[in-house]
């Protein structure tokens, strides 16, 4: 109590500053590849009331890419890029990130190697956990979730390497992998009681029975279905085909342009200094016109006939030789002579005939 | 409020999806951005990310060659 001037008692004036304790709310990241795992491992932490993003890293190899675009006999299937059906499906943002330049040092140099085929799953899923990290640093999220599911993966979904990929990616415990985490020790999310480890699931091996159980009790029906990996990086006869074009160039260095026309058309490598890439169908014609500028590219002109590109350098001997290939692949294959276009990347052309190769000519190691 | 141009012709999926976040990504409420592609999957594409993103589907039109896609962006 305090006394005033003139005598009399007043009571001190207390101003009560109301304390509000702000609580922010715990934001995750989901890497989002478009298949049935990612969308369950996100929805499983949204149910906790978590905020989820949906990232997705585009390498230039991802299946979801453009191949629904070139050929023809795709274009009866309705297009769509599942990543974003997923994220549209949950009602999230999906964040999409080119990655094609950086991946490449992934590809060239995987420190864990390559599985079946040219799939470097081990340091593709380290790199990818990797630029996560450095998003939700940047941006103010707490954690990361994946939908890799233990024992799924010979390489990359190993109770032994999944860990491994947890620590190299320098994400350590803010990696939680919703689908399997009752396999693995806490993690931080769980730890600090961002989510319920009850809530977590304890799927392992390569039945796809619990997702799809899940998938049902959600209510999702209309997921992608994908054959045989994300990537083409898996498939054997694209990884011949990249194989075949680092050896004929003595290195590993690869452009867009490289990637893509590795998913077109039929490829036969008479030399080292030059290969054919010939249209299989219009779809394929159609995509590859856009390359006439920077490829020698030859159409036979007396009969119909695919459009084929030479990749490489090719002497005047061998365009020569490409041109009769070319022929074999058209209309005029059994006659004794077929008009061809050959067409210099400055746009100048040459008309010239040429017998068909016969089939006995061409050894079965040209067809990559 | 104003009006932008990206052309992704030439790019095929996602590209053109990817061009666009970056681009809107530096835009403010209300402006326009017309998107001109080749590939036909960015019709759909496009409109998906601008649903999950809240931006306003303007115009999506398609003809032989081109995709067209107009949008206002809604922060
Ligand atoms: S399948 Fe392809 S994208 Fe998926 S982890 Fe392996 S290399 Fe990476």
């Amino acid at each position: 109590m305090l006394e005033s001037g003139s005598g009399g008692i007043i009571s001190p004036l207390i101003t009560i500053t109301p304390i509000i304790i702000m609580t922010r709310k715990i934001k995750a990241v989901s890497l989002i590849s478009g298949g049935l795992d990612s969308l369950l491992a996100t929805k499983v932490i949204m149910e906790q009331g978590v905020h989820v993003e949906g990232i997705n890293f585009y390498t230039g190899f991802c299946v979801e890419g453009h191949t629904h675009a070139i050929r023809k006999k795709d274009k009866a299937k309705p297009k769509r890029n599942n990543a974003l059906w997923v994220a549209e499906t949950l009602g999230i943002k999906l964040h999409i990130i080119d990655v094609i330049e950086k991946y490449k040092d992934v590809l060239i140099n995987p420190k864990h190697g390559y599985g079946a085929n040219m799939n470097p799953c081990h340091d593709c899923k380290t790199f990818m956990v990797q630029q996560a990290l450095v998003w939700i640093e940047k941006n103010d999220f707490d954690f990361i979730i994946t939908g890799e599911v233990m024992g799924q993966r010979p390489m990359s979904q190993r109770k032994d390497t999944m860990p491994v990929i947890a620590q190299e990616s320098g994400a350590g415990d803010r990696l939680l992998r919703p689908l399997c985490a009752k396999h693995f020790e806490p993690t931080l999310p769980e730890r600090e009681g961002w989510v319920t480890r009850d809530e977590l699931l304890d799927f392992h091996g390569r039945s796809r029975k619990p997702q799809m159980a899940l998938a049902e009790h959600y209510g999702f029906d209309d997921y992608a279905q994908p054959a045989g990996g994300c990537c083409f990086l898996t498939d054997e006869h694209y990884s011949k085909k990249l194989v075949d074009l680092w050896d004929a160039r003595g290195n590993k260095e690869y452009e867009m342009d490289d990637i893509m026309l590795l998913k077109v058309g039929r490829h036969i490598r008479p030399a080292k200094n030059f290969k054919l890439i010939i249209a299989r169908e219009e779809g394929e014609v159609n995509f590859m016109q856009g390359y006439r500028n920077r490829f020698i590219s030859i159409k036979t002109i007396s009969h119909s006939g695919p459009l084929v590109l030479l990749d490489g350098q090719p002497s005047a001997e061998d365009c020569q030789l490409a041109a009769r290939i070319a022929a074999r692949y058209s209309k005029g294959k059994l006659e004794n002579e077929v008009e061809v276009e050959l067409r210099q990347i400055n746009g100048e052309i040459d008309l010239i005939r040429v017998k068909p190769i016969g089939i006995s000519e061409m050894p079965a190691s040209w067809s990559v | 409020m104003a009006e932008f141009k990206l052309d992704a012709s030439g790019l095929l999926c996602p590209m053109p999806v990817i061009k666009t976040q970056d681009r809107v990504a530096e835009l403010n409420n209300g402006d326009i951005l017309e998107i001109v592609c080749t590939d036909p999957g960015a019709l759909n594409d496009v409109g998906a990310w601008c649903r999950i993103n809240g931006h306003k589907v303007l115009v999506a039109e398609q003809n032989e060659t081109q995709v067209l896609i107009k949008i206002e962006v809604m922060r």
